[in-house]
This record gives C-alpha cells, structure tokens and sequence, in this order.
C-alpha cells in the first residue's frame, strides 16, 4: 500500500534520514521505533509532503507521490497526525474536526464520518462546542487523532503520540489505534516508546540516526537482542 | 456639543474598523504587515474618482466595481510580490510592502497628478440628518452603516464557512492546515484579496466626503496599523472596538486640543495600550 524506496530527506538540504525503505501493508498496524532524532518525524514529513525528498521514492496505491504538494496528499487518502498534536487551540472542537474533513466534498458524508469518529471519542461529542486549547493533552491527541481519521484515510500515520502524555493514557490511545487499525484503517505508528509500540503493532522497523537497522515481526524485534540491549535496557 | 463630537467620532470609527479588519487579516494570516494597505484606499477612492468624472458613475453605483478592481489587486499583490518574500528572513517581507506602497502612490502622482480632486455631487453630497442637536452628515452615516455591516459581514464569513475557518486555521498553524488538505498558498492570496476588498469598499464609502489624491490613504493606513495594535491582530470584532477607540479618540482630541493635536491624542493612546496590553486589548 504504502512504500518508501531509498529515501533521503531532511532539512535546508542537509539530510536527516539516508537510505530508509520500508513497506506498510493494507490493514496492518506497523511501527516504526527509534530514539529522539532518529529521524522518525522527517519520514512521515516527506510522506505527507511537508517536505521533499533529497531522493528516492515514496509510492501510494502504485502511485509515484514524493512529488505532490501536502495538501493534495490528504486526498490520497494518507492523512498525519503530527508530534505535538498540533490541535487548532483557538477553535471548537467540532470545526477543528470539520477542518479534518476538508477535503470531503460531500455534506452528508461528513456528518456520517463525524458521528462515527464521535463514536470512538465520545468525549469529543461531550465537549464539540469547547476551544481545543482548553482540552488536557491526553484529549488533544484524542481529537488530533480524530481529525485524522475525519479525511477517511486508507492510513493513518500517527508521530510520537506518546509525548507528553502520562502511561496510564498512552495504553489508552495504542487501544483506540488498535480498535481503528480494526475497523479497517490501516495505521503507521512512529514511536520513542519502543516496547508499547513494538508490542502494539503487527510489524516494526527499528530507525537509529537516520538508517533502518533492522525490521521484523513485533516479536521478532522484542526478541532480538538489538533492540533489547538498546532499547528495552535488558 | 459633546453629543455631536461623539457622534462623528463614532461614524469615523467606524469607517476606520472597516479599513483595519483587512489588515488585521492579513497581519494575522500571513504574518506580515502591509504597508500598502491605506493606498488600496487610495486606488479604490480614484476607481471612484475616475468612474464619477468619466461615466457619471455614484461612487455607492462603482462600490461593486472598485471593491472587484482591489480584490484582484490584493490578489495579484500576493501572487507577484508577497509570495517571494513572506518566507525570507528578518525586515524583507516588511520592505517589499513598503516598496509597494511608494509604488503606487508614485503611480498615482504619475498618471494622475498630485492634485486634490474631490467627487463634488454624489447622491448624499450636503445632505443631512438632524437629530436635535446633533447633525448627522449623510455621506458619513451612509459609510459608517455599509461599512459596519461590512465588518460583520465578513466576520461571519470567517467564522461560519469552511474557507473562512481554512483561513483560521492556517492563521493559527500552517504546516497543520496543510496535513489537513487546505491549500495554504491559495488562502493567503485568498486573504490578501479579501483584505483589498474592504478597504476598496472603504475607499469607495470615503470618497464621497474626502478629498481625492495619491496620500489619500496614507493617514488611514498608520491609523489601521494603531487600530489593529489596539485590537489584536487577526482579530475582527478586535478591529471594530479598536476603529471606535480611535474615531472617538481622534474627535474628543480635536475638540479639546485643537484639530492639529489629534493624532497626539491617538498616537499616545496606541503607546500606553502597547505598554500594557502588547497584544492589545483583545488579542487572541
């Protein structure tokens, strides 16, 4: 579904990431791991194109997509959750969802797409009048996760939700990505929390200053003596 | 005579919120400031000007036309100049705006002269209504309505539609508001034209009381840039309490320290507002 082929990208043309390919399939929950400033962030930019690749490819659905602009992405059906949340802090609840379905022609199918994710984040519901800025951080990165899904992604590619938020609430939002993964929404998750989200996912890769070193089933990665020596601390 | 004072400070105020929410706009859109907003107002008063003296056009009849003729001004000033600037570093987005200004109020004096012409009989040339003491000019009420209704025109366009709520949104974080789908180089030259149109219908309003010349604009445009201090950039209703602050400011120092004091009076309630509130009264 989604492939990444020999990607180079960073910033002012000074590369972040070198050489990093990997493969998302339909329907799996996969998780790219790695420290802070491994690069995790700057693959998920150059996919969503909020910056283009120095080189190599990014493929969508067989289709070529490292050259198309970020706003035009999200209709691919690739929507991102960015690190930090990002919510609109000075709007409703409900327009910062809305501003998810941007791209959604289709009044109805908005109203339908909002009552769903609403479902899934009845706390949203509760409070769709309320500014995001006065949401706690747990529920802002339920409502940036939820205006994610309001473009109806064929992926959703999720950054360093985990930041900022307290274990008990991480183990909360790795259930909803688990439940939307299976409701048929295939979910990329980029993590600093490597065993949750190793343990959470079907599939990882494991990013270390800006190269995949290595990559397996989840049980493979929690098993391996790589990632348990430099990650798990054991 | 004080009703009276308040009175046209009120209707002044009003006029100048007009001018300042399309900079306010832009100053909270794009995070520039435009300094060639007060000579959209200029152009807008010559389309007026222009389409009086040659078609016998009612400035309230080329309304339409001169707030069209700004918007793609405002359009096309994106497209060409701001584009290439609003990313570099440091004062260039700031002089390219300034440099544009001078551009057209040259232009003007060019083609145009540095007469003052004015636009000598509209329909509301010397009317007036009386309300006991208290005189109301009709050129000055009829601007000061349109262009309140203007002010909540376009706030309701802001606030209640999904391109104005685009445009919040990539006020307030760009990079998101593109992840969401919004075409962010569209909404600010979206911005910037809207931001030409209000101050075309301004213009427009204004030039049926005041005289036409290429500095037409340039007093209203520093009082803008004071009026959206006071009110908060990127705010609407900010700008129309701040317009009112300032036209009320303006009358009430012209009555008590003489007409030539009265920007004193303005400019010294900008600079204690600043040392207290620097993101103004009603900042976001």
């Amino acid at each position: 579904m989604l492939r990444v082929k020999n990607l180079k990208a960073g910033y002012d043309g000074v590369p972040v990431i070198f050489d990093v390919s990997f493969e998302v399939r339909e329907g799996e929950l996969v998780s790219i791991v790695g420290s802070n400033g491994a690069g995790k962030t700057t693959i998920l930019r150059a996919i969503s194109g909020l910056i283009k690749p120095l080189a190599g490819e990014i493929e969508f659905m067989g289709e070529r997509i490292d050259r198309i602009p970020a706003h035009e992405i999200v209709e691919r059906g690739i929507a991102h959750v960015p690190e930090g949340r990002h919510v609109f802090g000075k709007m409703s609840i409900r327009d910062n969802l809305l501003m998810g379905a941007y791209t959604i022609k289709s009044e109805a199918e908005i109203r339908k797409t909002y009552e769903e994710v609403c479902d899934i984040f009845p706390r949203l519901r509760e409070r769709e009048s309320q500014k995001a800025e006065t949401l706690s951080g747990g529920e802002q990165q339920m409502l940036a996760i939820a205006r994610g899904l309001m473009s109806r992604p064929k992926i959703l590619m999720v950054d360093e939700m985990s930041l900022g938020l307290m274990p008990i609430l991480v183990d909360k939002v790795l259930d909803i990505l688990r439940e939307i993964r299976n409701r048929g929404t295939t979910v990329l998750l980029v993590e600093q929390k490597v065993q949750e989200a190793l343990e959470m996912a079907d599939r990882g890769y494991v990013l270390q200053t800006g190269r995949i070193i290595t990559s397996g089933t989840n049980k493979e990665l929690l098993e391996s003596d790589l990632v348990k020596k430099a990650y798990l601390g054991m | 005579m004080i009703e009276q004072v308040a009175v046209s400070g009120l209707l002044m105020g009003l006029i100048y919120a007009l001018v300042a929410v399309g900079l306010s706009l832009t100053w909270g859109v794009l995070d520039i400031i435009n300094f060639a907003h007060g000579e959209y107002l200029m152009l807008s008063m010559y389309t007026a000007f222009w389409l009086y003296t040659l078609f016998n056009m009612d400035p309230y009849v080329s309304l339409p036309l001169a707030a069209l003729l700004i918007f793609v001004i405002g359009y096309l000033n994106y497209k060409i100049v701001i584009k290439k600037v609003i990313d570099a570093p440091g004062l260039t987005a700031l002089l390219a705006t300034f440099g544009l200004s001078l551009l057209f109020r040259n232009l003007a004096q060019f083609f145009w002269t540095p007469n003052i012409r004015f636009i000598s009989n509209t329909i509301v040339t010397d009317k007036k209504i009386e309300l006991g003491s208290v005189v109301l000019g009709m050129p000055q009420l009829v601007a000061a309505i349109g262009s309140i209704i203007m002010v909540f025109v376009i706030y309701h366009f802001i606030t209640k539609t999904k391109i104005g709520k685009a445009i919040q949104a990539t006020a307030q974080d760009k990079s998101t508001a593109r992840l969401m789908g919004i075409n962010t180089e569209k909404i600010y030259a979206l911005t910037l034209a809207i931001a030409g149109a209000a101050a075309g219908i301004a213009g427009s309003f204004m030039s049926t009381f005041y005289p036409v010349y290429p500095e037409s604009g340039m007093m209203y445009g520093l009082l803008g840039f004071v009026i959206v201090a006071l009110g908060g950039f990127g705010n609407i209703m900010g700008a129309l309490y701040g317009g009112i602050i300032i036209g009320l400011a303006e009358a009430f120092g012209a009555y008590f320290l003489g007409t030539q004091f009265k920007y004193a009076v303005v400019f010294l309630i900008y600079l204690v507002v600043i040392q207290f509130k620097p993101r103004g009264l009603f900042g976001w």
